[in-house]
């Protein structure tokens, strides 16, 4: 408990830890909002809740380390794992996804909690259970009062292709005709399917694309975090998270949930001890839940 | 069919009891089987019967692990000082205080993890179907990781009780009889509660709980209810584990969501929701398959576990009992017309 106190105070008397924790938190959270971008849009257009979404980003990860390990740059590594992550989606869907689409919640909870396991526990075979990051050799940006805040230039680079990918696919969303049908869909699938749009060609193109967008993910934080097979859960609670506070079909909200979730979970690592962190990402999700309770009991209805 | 019921049952009994002598080489394998089949029963209660489906009962089994530690300790030593020392030396526990404490903790393991369960319920049973599952996953995921960083009760070293004060081989007897008899009084409980107004209830609200809201039933009391039910004797189990696995931690051991919190699920969809005997037979059918392949795809039956969960949730969710009430269901109880032979199939 007076850890807890004198941690706080910490924050007053010196406002640059501030600063040093609301850079990481954002910089890690721009990361978070990308996998939830992915959930969000599985979610919204196929109903399907995918609990395997950390498992992509860890598995896009692995992806980026195994080429850099045979000698291939490790920024090829984020088209690379791009590329992969959509094979590998595209597959889990025809197997599968596409088989719980029409079927209630639950099951695309469960079905994908199964595929969770799965990924985790052959990712677990083929790379080793030790914790794994490619070392980019760049240096450390410094700066407030004494150097205090430190910016590696990694991570950088990987919050601004995090973030340009991001408005890549919500430009392809708006523009593309691919969008156009992916959209129409979400909004009633019978209406798109009497006017012609290929339904199932859709979901295996939203899906692939979710753990497409799940594998670069995984490829930018390899270069600047690390991954570890099983981390993947804490990304799906997380993606989780942001999905519920923002809501569907609210991608500017999904990318400041992300941030505000990134800054929040520093905050509470920092006051609580680097042992709460976990426990406070998960912690979140409840409060998010509640809150939202809270705003539909005023309507009068529940959250389903 | 009247006489032939209660030789069944009987027949049934004696195999319970004669089981560990007939394999004497798995008794332990037998007394975790009857873990999976009480998790399995006491999950079909809100999954099955109310329609709840919850990610997270293994909270209540984490829960009543430590709650009955702690007051086996509590009631010899300071609990703080016990847990600093991590089952040093210094500690001993007479027979009486071994099994004064291990009545007592259970007696307090099922009934605060009841309270806990009554307490969740009013926050967690507002919200319906995906949103429940999710929001009991985060609270048992939340619940383990707490207590990992709670020094009082051992951290995420966990807590090392007391050897059994006997022979090897009775302690293994005395675990495997107290999970059976745990197993036998929750199936006679709940073979008189599916009977009674109360299953009714809630087997209304699992089928529109609007309507059965409007017919005047108190749902949220139901529901609060059922889980406490079902929390009693999830919180008893987990007690007893603790005690049979000596020493336990909190992530792999107590709140071990990704294993025992899914593996109940899957048994119960494996053999049939919302019947009596689906979870009994989905819980064997999965501790055999599970034996099966950690004993000969090592390495790989994690692998095997999960395509097991995909493929019983995507092909085969009605289970087995499911199967068999569409194959055969005069088996049920439910009365079939013969079709007149008069009146041909068209044919197609």
């Amino acid at each position: 408990m007076d850890q807890i106190i004198s941690n706080i105070g910490l924050l007053f008397e010196f406002p640059v830890v501030n600063l040093k924790i609301l850079i990481d938190g954002i910089m890690i959270g721009a990361l978070f909002a990308l996998a939830a971008y992915g959930l969000a849009l599985v979610w919204g257009v196929m109903n399907v809740k995918n609990l395997a979404q950390g498992d992509f980003v860890i598995a896009g990860g692995y992806v980026a380390w195994s080429l850099t390990n045979i000698g291939i740059h490790p920024f090829l590594g984020i088209p690379a794992a791009f590329i992969v992550m959509w094979g590998i989606g595209w597959i889990t869907y025809k197997l599968v996804i596409k088989r719980v689409i029409e079927r209630d919640l639950f099951t695309s909870l469960l079905a994908t909690f199964g595929l969770a396991i799965m990924f985790a526990q052959i990712m677990n075979l083929m790379f080793g259970s030790d914790t794994q990051s490619i070392d980019l050799g760049y240096d450390t940006l410094h700066f407030g009062p004494g150097g205090f805040v430190d910016v590696p230039i990694s991570k950088l680079i990987g919050v601004i292709v995090a973030l340009s990918l991001a408005f890549g696919v919500i430009i392809f969303m708006k523009r593309s005709r691919m969008g156009q049908a992916i959209r129409a869909t979400a909004q009633d699938a019978r209406a798109a399917r009497v006017l012609g749009i290929d339904t199932d060609k859709v979901y295996a193109f939203t899906f692939s694309l979710n753990s497409a967008i799940c594998g670069a993910a995984g490829a930018i934080i390899v270069m600047a975090w690390v991954i570890q097979p099983f981390y993947g859960i804490t990304y799906s609670i997380r993606a989780f998270v942001i999905v519920t506070a923002a809501g569907l079909g609210n991608l500017p909200g999904v990318i400041a949930a992300g941030l505000g979730i990134g800054a929040m979970e520093q905050y509470g690592a920092h006051i609580f001890g680097i042992g709460y962190q976990q426990a406070i990402a998960v912690l979140l999700l409840l409060i998010v839940l509640f809150f939202r309770l809270l705003q539909q009991r005023r309507k009068r209805q529940v959250l389903q | 069919m009247a006489i032939l019921r209660p030789v069944f049952y009987l027949a049934l009994l004696a195999l319970i009891i004669a089981a560990p002598f007939i394999f004497p080489d798995f008794r332990t394998q037998l007394a975790t089987l009857w873990v999976f089949i009480i998790l399995s029963m006491t999950w079909d209660m809100t999954g099955g019967q109310m329609g709840y489906n919850s990610l997270g009962n293994i909270l209540f089994f984490g829960a009543g692990m430590y709650i009955a530690a702690v007051v086996t300790i509590a009631l010899a030593y300071d609990v703080g000082e016990y847990t600093n020392a991590f089952g040093g030396g210094t500690y001993k526990f007479t027979t009486t205080q071994y099994f004064l404490g291990m009545g007592l903790g259970l007696v307090f393991a099922g009934l605060l993890s009841a309270a806990i369960a009554w307490l969740m319920g009013y926050l967690l049973f507002q919200f319906r179907g995906p949103y429940f599952a999710i929001g009991t996953l985060g609270a048992a995921i939340a619940a383990g990781e707490l207590v990992s960083n709670w020094e009082w009760v051992g951290g995420g070293q966990g807590i090392a009780l007391p050897v059994y004060p006997g022979d090897f081989d009775v302690g293994k007897l005395f675990f495997y009889y107290l999970f059976a008899a745990t197993g036998v009084i929750l199936f006679i409980f709940l073979r008189w509660l599916y009977g009674t107004r109360f299953a009714g209830a809630i087997n209304a609200i699992r089928d529109d709980e609007e309507k059965a809201e409007a017919m005047g039933l108190h749902t949220l009391r139901y529901k609060q209810v059922t889980w406490a039910i079902s929390a009693f004797f999830v919180g008893i189990v987990g007690g007893i584990s603790g005690f049979q696995n000596i020493h336990f931690e909190p992530l792999e051991t107590a709140f071990q969501t990704i294993n025992l919190g899914i593996f109940m699920v899957v048994c119960v969809l494996l053999g049939g929701k919302g019947t009596l005997w689906g979870p009994i037979i989905g819980a064997i059918l999965f501790h055999v398959i599970k034996e099966v392949t950690w004993n000969y795809l090592l390495g790989w039956q994690w692998v095997a576990l999960g395509a097991l969960i995909v493929i019983t949730v995507v092909y085969f969710q009605d289970g087995l009992m499911g199967w068999l009430a569409r194959v055969k269901p005069e088996w049920f109880g439910e009365r079939v017309q013969k079709k007149p032979d008069l009146i041909a199939e068209p044919a197609e």
